[in-house]
């Protein structure tokens, strides 16, 4: 049956038209496109055809790569958690890529198209391909091709990319060093690097202080990717300057996948008794999110560019994600799932927004907005779901990964996260109501004067449709997800949160 | 002490290594020279892996004369070869080290095809105007 390949094929398919789509480009660059789109629709049947078969069967699917037995091959090891990130990655580089279409015509020459279509294929292979496996160094492999597409798909931006890019570069590199020692120690202490195979091995070794170390390079080597403070350095430049459709793609799925990952490692392989239990990482990890989290607050305040602001939301909504580890109990680690997922819809859809900006108006100053709600009233409707959504309005879905997560830290009682949760709602409210405000509200003194200049009469946006399209979509998506917000914790998130805790 | 270090000298090597990478990716103003360092860093975790795969007195992991007809007589004994599997990790991590040096060093070229140095200060410099 070719359900049964699935788990591969999400992985592989991707991968080869990644190539294809290059040769193909120096033909026709008009086919790209196409070939991007039949690739990226194939990835999300194949990722709901895996979350049919996980849900269906109600136990993870082992994919053998050659049909090699586990502890020796690489295995792809699909549960309720993988395949609710599968499903969510897909969708989202979905509507990204056809967004990206028309984005792209003002941000990169034409004769650079078809290797940037190959670049974003190849980063989603990456990201699927790391949420997918099973093993360890596999997911070293997955996570570097998922980087060095990163970086030169982030060095197409303006002016100062290249070196934002070279930066990501030294931060990544050092990331990736670091998870790879994290490996190593493992594979020191058990002789595996099967993730299931490791989990088994590892409680014998549980009081070895090697362990402690390889725990510490996995968190900093992944916290580095997925632009966890203070590691985040990198991040605010890279995403900024990246082209538009770059950073709604980068900004929403890789830093979530890398918070997929530090659950895999604390939950999966390292066993939560150890993990949380034994040694304080938990608290470690709450005081790095609470202390972050104000941080990004407050200099996201501080800026008056857009897409920097959001990027410095992104290091927060990292934060929100630790918060619901560090609280360590279930309802904290619900939140945090629920958030991996709400926070890419949430911040695909204020990502796209900038661009949809920036392709009309040129401009990313938010001082600058003033009556753009007369021009671009859709974007800007787009925007405040997303904003109400991030700030935690009850009806949007970032409403109740909140919920979970406060409910967590009181369970916890940890009452320093559960401050900072609340204060940085109330930040977020400043910080997106600023926004709005200056879009939406007009200065008197035009109503008074005969003055007509900077007063244009309200029409539809010019953003073409294929960029307005994606970015309703994934507005509804938000909407949508914070309805049924309940199906998909008692479905899906409840088994995917380990046993034991 | 001194017994410490020289039983475990690989390790001691592994990191003095790693943090001369580090040092030069952090303290130094050229790009290249930090890409140097970042090369240096890589290199380090990969001797590290090879260090541990290694055995005295051990060969290469070839099981000779499994052809013949007795194939089930023949005896592997672990300890007398070295272990196959962190060289074989490590060639990937050669490949994905090499790539990135590549992808730093395109980089590099497009910098400084731009802005006419590779000196962080005058890059940062140039970009504040």
């Amino acid at each position: 049956m070719i359900v049964e390949q699935f788990p591969v094929l999400i992985v592989v398919a991707p991968l080869i038209l990644a190539f294809i789509v290059n040769v193909v480009g120096l033909w026709n660059r008009r086919l790209c496109f196409y070939i991007v789109f039949i690739a990226l629709s194939a990835c999300l049947v194949f990722s709901l055809g895996i979350l049919n078969t996980v849900l269906t069967q109600g136990e993870p699917i082992h994919y053998r790569l050659g049909n090699w037995q586990p502890p020796w091959g690489i295995e792809y090891v699909i549960d309720h958690l993988n395949a609710l990130i599968l499903v969510s990655v897909a969708i989202i580089s979905l509507l990204v890529a056809v967004y990206a279409k028309r984005s792209l015509e003002q941000e990169i020459h034409e004769s650079k198209l078809p290797q940037f279509y190959t670049l974003f294929l190849l980063q989603v292979t990456g990201l699927l391909g790391i949420t997918a496996t099973g093993d360890m160094f596999n997911l070293y492999v997955l996570l570097e091709i998922a980087s060095f597409s990163a970086y030169a798909i982030i060095a197409m931006g303006e002016r100062g990319a290249d070196f934002a890019a070279f930066r990501y570069v030294l931060f990544g590199t050092i990331g990736a060093c670091a998870y790879l020692l994290g490996t190593g120690y493992l594979y020191i202490l058990t002789g595996s690097l099967n993730m299931v195979d490791v989990a088994h091995l590892l409680p014998q070794a549980f009081y070895s202080k090697a362990l402690l170390v390889g725990l510490a390079f996995f968190v900093v080597g992944v916290g580095i990717k997925m632009g966890m403070f203070p590691l985040h350095i990198w991040l605010p430049d890279a995403y900024t300057l990246a082209p538009s459709a770059v950073s709604a793609l980068l900004a929403p799925l890789f830093t979530k996948v890398g918070a997929y990952v530090i659950i895999r490692i604390m939950f999966t392989v390292f066993d939560p008794s150890f993990s949380l239990a034994l040694y304080p990482v938990a608290d470690i990890l709450g005081w790095i999110a609470a202390i972050g989290i104000l941080f990004a607050c407050i200099m996201a305040l501080a800026q008056s560019d857009l897409k920097r602001m959001l990027c410095y939301v992104i290091v927060a909504e990292m934060g929100y994600i630790l918060i619901g580890i560090a609280s360590a109990n279930r309802l904290g680690l619900t939140g945090a799932i629920l958030h991996i997922v709400n926070d890419m819809f949430m911040m695909a859809c204020l990502f796209t927004v900038a661009g949809a900006i920036f392709y009309q108006t040129g401009t990313r100053n938010i001082n600058q907005f003033r009556y753009l709600h007369r021009t671009m009233p859709i974007t800007l409707a787009v925007f405040v779901v997303g904003a109400l959504s991030v700030v935690g309005v009850p009806p949007l879905c970032g409403f109740f990964s909140k919920w979970y997560l406060i409910l967590g830290a009181i369970q916890a009682q940890k009452w320093v996260l559960l401050a900072v949760l609340l204060i940085s709602s109330l930040i977020y409210a400043i910080l997106f109501f600023r926004v709005i405000e200056c879009a939406y509200l007009e200065p008197r003194e035009a109503h008074n004067h005969a003055y007509d200049g900077g007063h244009p009469t309200p029409t539809l946006d010019r953003v073409p449709i294929s960029m307005l399209a994606p970015m309703v979509l994934i507005a509804a998506g938000i909407i949508l997800l914070g309805i049924f917000s309940g199906k998909i914790i008692v479905h899906i998130i409840e088994f995917a949160i380990p046993a034991t805790l | 002490m001194l017994e410490v270090i020289l039983s475990k000298y690989n390790y001691w090597i592994f990191s003095i290594l790693l943090v001369v990478g580090l040092y030069g990716m952090m303290a130094k103003n050229n790009l290249m020279k930090k890409l140097i360092g970042m090369n240096i860093f890589q290199w380090a975790i990969i001797l590290f892996f090879i260090s541990i795969g290694a055995k005295r007195g051990a060969t290469v992991p070839i099981i000779t004369g499994t052809h013949g007809h007795d194939t089930h007589t023949i005896v592997a004994r672990a300890a007398e070869y070295v272990n196959p599997l962190p060289h074989a990790l490590m060639l990937t991590a050669i490949v994905v080290g090499i790539a990135t040096t590549g992808i730093a060093l395109a980089l590099l070229v497009a910098i400084y095809k731009r802005y006419n140095t590779i000196e962080e200060d005058e890059i940062i410099e140039a970009l504040k105007k």
